[in-house]
């Protein structure tokens, strides 16, 4: 049944109810227990989950439902609303039915609410505590088990607490894709656990704490830091990636002691990944910077800031006389907020006078590509007719996006096109996996629109063609391996655009605020709002005083000209070119060759090390601000804590050293920052600070489309790279969610999960090179060589050997160097001569 | 006494050693019903079935013809479960028509997929059942080889795969959608009714029938006969014969083919060809007239005939078709606690009243036979059995999500209604009384 209503849309009248005696309104579909909720009256519940399918379990929720056959007890998170169907949530039948079952649940359950870290929050203790029989009837023993009980690093389980409602196992099972917590054993006996030799390592063990209605699961990090009543809150969005899940930030005594998940439907649905979940440690962490640093000869020392901030002005200010503003780069600011970016940008700019500023480290995507492809949201991507993914392995380096998809697959139906080089997580997903040889994404496309390529990959690509003639096409792209130049894969996806009439694009760049920052600005060519250096030369001009006359360098070429000494003063705003570029030869030449490093930094990272002067900066929870995710989504960030030391804010830091070198950039807050952007980017106008903050604001906003950016002028044929001889296999790197980097790095509970450097190769390929598997190996190429163990895997593609960015160990940046278009390696067995020879 | 002249439809052939060869069974009139059947439409056999009036023998005592007709049109695949999981204490009818005519059971099975228009069908047969499940796959090899399974089964253009299942060894596996879930290679662990009521969402979520072995190996002897002959077996009501498996104190257990509505539980336990009567002629305690999870009946109870409507209306049920006789000098607080301890076993766990609460009766019918009992345990065990099934009525409400929670409070709710004296005799003297 359906009205038109006044908005021209159409209504859905409701299903009436009685509920207690009184007519409700409720959606056709939707489960008693939440229409009764809506409706104001609360049912107790343990098992049912929101976000996930009920099981009706608990029997908490549990009253009388009359359908026309007279009352009977059912639970209501399993039985949908229906015309004229009275429901009893009081009466004295339902009122003793959930007692028991309370008292069911309590027989058994040890009540240690004072040592337990769900006292205070926890729903079953509420229950007992409103409702509970005052004393128990249960004379017996209760049920015993050894008390907490690893599950994974990070997840401890306390079986005599559990009330076995399926939550952590379904979450397992079906949202995480990852069965490694299941019941065991039968009846009374039945407990929640993990099988033999197979801990609960899954990227998302933390959302089973959080849904855990009972203190049954704890997390490592908070266990026993806080009790809820001392828990301060705000709302804020996780930056670990660019996924832009909504999180809430939760101190103790001014120390960051818990994130949970908050649920938006847009975006992450509850969820974080464990990564973005307990990487507060690193903003706890006592290695944080705290006060400016000068180098004294071999040293960096501590000084005020205002002797470092003269230090650097006269550095930047003497480079800018002398060398001119080309000589000036500004490399990072993906860690930035929306607000610090465009401070750093118009610093660059206006002051500075360079445009060789880049937010990417060589391991993303040409900006006026990211920028300029028309986009999709997550929620079009989930509801397209066909998505195509050209990026990395989702659920390492996007996990949140991963666990949307993998829902739309599992339960909706998405058919998915994988184009990559070797198997990802989504490949068991996907309705048809491509491989490509690294380097040759743009081939493969060609074969598939020109029916070429090897016979027994035809039936793939058909089927592939023909998921294509779907309606609303979405591509999700990013980079697959840092060990390929960006070319064939940007080739690839702008063939697939114009064969794929429609196409839309969801970015899989994945570091924390990537796209505010190119929004912003910082990238060549580009000015705040999506606009390139000319579209936008008149306005910004206006407003900023001046403008670099032509397109600057990125963070390859600004390294390339520093290697040979063009470069006069490098900033680093939170960047570590020596760990995070794919290229460490290049990036070792390019910082030791700059005249002067300025290094804005949270932490001493192997880059900062190398600078002149060091400016701490202020970090995530301890700032307000927006920022932006992988859908252009705007959404705030709220401060927690106060910063360590003197730190402070990056855009503070910006202003601070324009005023020293002459200049105004005219800001005294970040508020005003934001006022401005939203002024002035033409992608952004519209989006008032206001806005963002009402309710529309909650779970962000998308700012508005992409503008005219994108010209490309990219070769049409794609040609196939040919490999150097019959015994070298072309190297694939792609990150891991947890690495060497300093938010894992500096989070003890998530260092040990790094799983360092190991080389991955197909058997076939290790048994006709006469490598076994485990051998320590020798992967060298062109550039240098890397010395870990292998492993043989079959889902390595042949032809090519798999090694993780930025591990423990040498690591695949000592491999790559970026002027190729991919990275051919040698692997050979490491004897014991050669051991004792390097040794 | 009434022991009826009716025919055996389904112990004919127990005597018949070959009988569960093809051989044998081709020669005493095997697949001649399939035969038939292939000859007329679906429908049509459809019709003989929900004329034959027959109710399902696993417990429920539903109509088959009526379940069937509960498939929804045009929704393919469907599939066909037969529940060979018989493990409800002292029903072992299932077992004996496994081992010694799995021929018979199988072109039911090749029958019935035919009615309802499956291509594939499964036998699960209880873990504990390794005869059974050696009849039965020697059975279906030679089914095979002989095209009465297969592709295109005798030319009629319809083909039928059939796989056999061995449990795992689980009670509630017996219960329709947790052998579904035992099936799909999950734990045994009941689904909600409603709304996986199995004939729309079953087997993988597709419309599927389950059948208990004896319903099912009734099938072919209603189409060679007809349902209308069927029908004029027992009652009205309870049609045809049904297979009772007769246990306890008696002179003579075993398993009797008896007609519905005609026999009584009278006749049952004393007739000589039956029960004989108890053993060492003492006189009758208790009965437990359709397996553990039936309230029990007493002397007042024997002349009912075996009937489910009159045994509904009495109080109890037919059940899985056990019958369990206790003499005088039973200890009905240890009778009960037995069959409350095999529930609390059972529980498979999923559901919190059923989990803790058949433990916990388990555990005050353990003190008080222990003779650690207290006053107030016999409120606290029914307070208890009443949140299991809120008004301990009959048939029982439950809180819990299948019939297992509330099965344990019959022989509790039975037991203390009847013989409170020796509950109290109990708690009072601290100690069995019927040591
Ligand atoms: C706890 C429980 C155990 C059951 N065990 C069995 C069993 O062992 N065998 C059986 O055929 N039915 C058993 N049933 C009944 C089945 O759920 C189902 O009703 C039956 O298999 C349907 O077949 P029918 O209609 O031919 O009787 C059990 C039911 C419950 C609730
Ligand atoms: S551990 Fe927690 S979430 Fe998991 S079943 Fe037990 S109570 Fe439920
Ligand atoms: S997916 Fe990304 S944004 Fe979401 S919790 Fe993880 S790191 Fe944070
Ligand atoms: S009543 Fe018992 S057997 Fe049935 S689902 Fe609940 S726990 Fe399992
Ligand atoms: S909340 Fe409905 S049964 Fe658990």
């Amino acid at each position: 049944m359906t009205d038109i209503a006044e908005n021209g849309t159409e209504a859905v009248r409701g299903v009436a109810v009685t509920l207690n005696g009184r007519v409700i309104d409720a959606q056709p579909g939707e489960l008693v227990i939440n229409a009764a909720e809506r409706a104001g009256v609360y049912i107790p519940r343990f098992c049912h989950h929101p976000r996930m399918q009920p099981v009706g379990m608990c029997r908490m929720c549990i009253v009388e439902i009359d359908t026309g056959r007279g009352p009977a007890l059912l639970p209501s998170c399993m039985i949908p609303v229906a015309e004229g169907m009275v429901v009893e949530t009081e009466s004295p039948v339902t009122r003793k039915a959930q007692d028991g079952v309370l008292e069911f649940l309590l027989v058994n359950h040890p009540l240690d609410c004072p040592v337990c870290d769900k006292g205070g929050e926890c729903p079953l203790q509420d229950q007992t505590v409103a409702f509970g029989p005052g004393e128990s009837r249960f004379v017996e023993e209760k049920r015993h088990h050894e008390k907490p009980i690893a599950i994974s690093d990070v997840v401890q389980l306390d079986r005599e607490r559990c009330i076995l409602c399926d939550r952590c196992t379904r979450f397992a099972k079906t949202v995480a894709g990852d069965p490694l917590i299941s019941f065991v054993n039968r009846g009374n006996e039945t407990e929640v656990n993990t099988f033999p030799d197979h801990p609960f390592a899954s990227y998302f063990s933390g959302n089973t704490v959080q849904i855990c209605p009972v203190g049954a699961l704890t997390a490592t990090p908070y266990r026993f830091k806080a009790r809820p009543w001392d828990l301060d809150q705000v709302e804020s969005t996780c930056t670990s990636c660019s996924v832009g899940c909504r999180v809430a930030v939760e101190s103790s005594s001014n120390q960051l002691v818990r994130y949970l998940g908050v649920d938006v439907d847009a975006v992450n649905w509850g969820w974080l990944c464990d990564k973005g979940r307990f990487d507060f440690e690193a903003v706890n962490s006592e290695n944080r910077l705290a006060r400016p640093l000068a180098r004294q000869g071999d040293d960096l020392v501590e000084v005020s800031w205002s002797d470092a901030l003269t230090k650097a002005a006269s550095a930047l200010g003497g480079a800018k006389e002398r060398h001119g503003s080309s000589s000036i780069a500004v490399v990072g600011g993906a860690r930035l907020t929306n607000e610090e970016a465009y401070a750093w940008s118009k610093l660059a700019r206006s002051v500075l006078g360079t445009d060789s500023v880049d937010a990417q480290m060589g391991d993303g995507l040409p900006s006026d590509v990211v920028l300029g492809l028309p986009r999709a949201t997550i929620d079009e991507t989930c509801a397209a007719g066909t998505v195509v993914l050209l990026g990395p392995d989702l659920k390492e380096e996007l996990p949140i996006l991963y666990l949307r998809l993998r829902d739309a697959v599992v339960n909706h139906g998405l058919n998915v096109i994988e184009i990559s080089a070797s198997q990802t997580s989504m490949t068991r997903y996907a309705a048809v996996s491509l491989r490509y040889r690294p380097g040759e994404a743009a081939v493969l496309v060609q074969e598939l629109f020109e029916h070429a390529g090897d016979v027994d990959v035809q039936a793939d690509l058909g089927r592939a063609r023909a998921l294509l003639e779907a309606n609303n096409v979405v591509c999700v792209l990013g980079r697959p391996s840092v060990a390929e130049r960006a070319d064939s894969v940007v080739q690839a996806a702008l063939r697939l655009r114009s064969r794929v009439p429609g196409m839309r694009f969801l970015s899989a760049l994945r570091r924390a605020n990537i796209h505010g920052a190119l929004d912003m600005g910082l990238s060549p060519g580009m000015l705040p709002g999506r606009v390139s250096l000319e579209e936008g030369r008149e306005v910004f001009t206006e407003a900023w005083g001046q403008l670099p006359g032509s397109v600057g360098l990125d963070t390859a070429g600004v390294l390339r000209a520093a290697a040979e000494g063009r470069i006069q003063a490098l900033i680093l705003v939170g960047a570590d070119p020596l760990a995070d570029f794919p290229d460490r030869d290049l990036a070792r030449r390019g910082v030791a060759g700059a005249g002067f490093v300025l290094a804005v930094d949270c932490f001493a990272t192997d880059s900062v090390r190398q600078a002149d002067v060091v400016l701490p900066a202020v970090s995530y929870a301890e700032k307000a601000g927006t920022t932006t995710n992988i859908e252009g989504r705007v959404s705030r960030l709220h401060q927690k804590v106060t910063a360590p030391g003197t730190t402070r804010p990056d855009w503070m830091i910006a202003c601070d050293l324009a005023e020293r070198l002459g200049g105004d950039l005219g800001f005294e807050t970040a508020e005003a920052i934001w006022d401005e952007i939203e002024r002035l980017a033409p992608a952004h106008s519209g989006l008032t600070a206001q806005r963002l903050a009402s309710s529309e604001g909650l779970e962000g906003i998308v700012a508005a489309g992409p503008s005219s950016i994108l010209e490309t002028t990219m070769d049409v044929t794609a040609t196939a790279t040919l490999p150097v001889d019959g015994y070298s296999l072309r190297l694939v790197s792609t990150r891991k969610l947890y690495d060497n980097g300093t938010l894992v790095q500096q989070s003890p509970s998530l260092a040990p999960l790094a799983p360092g450097e190991v080389v991955r190769a197909n058997p076939a390929d290790l048994d006709r090179l006469g490598v076994a598997s485990n051998d320590r190996v020798r992967v060298a190429s062109s550039r240098g060589a890397v010395v870990a163990p292998v492993e043989a895997d079959a889902a390595v593609a042949r032809g090519t050997v798999l090694l993780a960015f930025n591990q423990s160990g040498s690591g695949a940046a000592d491999l790559i160097d970026v002027s190729l278009p991919v990275t051919e390696v040698r692997v050979e067995t490491v004897g014991i001569g050669d051991r004792e020879v390097s040794g | 006494m009434a022991v009826t002249d009716a025919p055996k439809l389904i112990t004919a052939r127990f005597d018949q050693e070959d009988a569960h060869t093809l051989a044998g069974y081709e020669s005493s009139g095997g697949y001649t019903a399939l035969r038939k059947a292939l000859g007329s439409a679906p429908d049509a056999v459809l019709a003989e079935v929900k004329a034959a009036n027959i109710q399902g023998r696993g417990g429920a005592g539903f109509p088959a013809g009526t379940k069937w007709g509960f498939l929804p049109p045009d929704v393919s695949p469907r599939y066909l479960v037969v529940n060979g999981d018989e493990s409800e204490p002292g029903t072992y009818k299932d077992r004996l028509l496994l081992e010694r005519d799995p021929h018979q059971l199988i072109e039911g099975v090749l029958i019935a997929s035919y009615a309802i228009a499956a291509n594939q069908a499964f036998i699960y047969i209880r873990g504990e059942m390794p005869f059974a499940h050696e009849r039965v796959a020697a059975a279906l090899n030679e089914a095979y080889a002989a095209g009465y399974i297969g592709r295109d089964i005798m030319g009629s253009g319809w083909s039928l795969d059939v796989v056999l299942h061995w449990g795992a060894g689980a009670y509630i596996v017996g219960e329709e959608t947790a052998l579904i879930e035992s099936l799909e290679g999950n734990r045994g662990m009941p689904r909600l009714k409603p709304p996986f009521f199995p004939a729309v969402k079953g087997l993988y979520m597709q419309p599927t029938i389950v059948n208990n072995v004896e319903t099912l190996s009734n099938v072919p002897w209603i189409v060679n006969n007809g349902g209308a002959a069927f029908a004029a077996l027992g009652t009205d009501e309870s049609a045809g014969t049904r297979i009772f498996a007769l246990s306890g104190h008696v002179r003579r257990p075993g398993v009797y083919e008896v007609e519905m509505g005609k026999t009584t539980f009278r006749d049952l336990i004393e007739a000589p060809v039956y029960g004989g009567g108890i053993r060492n002629g003492r006189g009758l305690k208790a009965f437990i007239p359709g397996g553990a999870s039936a309230p029990w009946f007493y002397e007042e109870h024997l002349d009912l005939p075996l009937s489910k409507a009159t045994v509904d209306k009495a109080g109890s049920m037919l059940g899985s078709g056990a019958v369990v006789v206790m003499d005088e000098t039973t200890c009905p607080v240890r009778a009960a606690l037995r069959v409350v301890r095999f529930f609390a076993h059972e529980s498979c766990g999923k559901c919190t009243p059923c989990r803790e609460g058949t433990n916990w009766l388990e555990k005050i019918m353990h003190r008080i036979e222990e003779g650690t009992g207290r006053a107030d345990d016999l409120d606290l065990l029914l307070d208890v059995s009443d949140n299991l099934s809120p008004g301990i009525a009959w048939p029982p409400r439950q809180t819990t999500i299948c019939p297992l929670g509330p099965s344990a409070v019959s022989p509790v709710a039975s037991s203390i209604r009847r013989f409170r004296d020796d509950y109290v005799a109990h708690i009072d003297q601290g100690r069995c009384t019927h040591d």
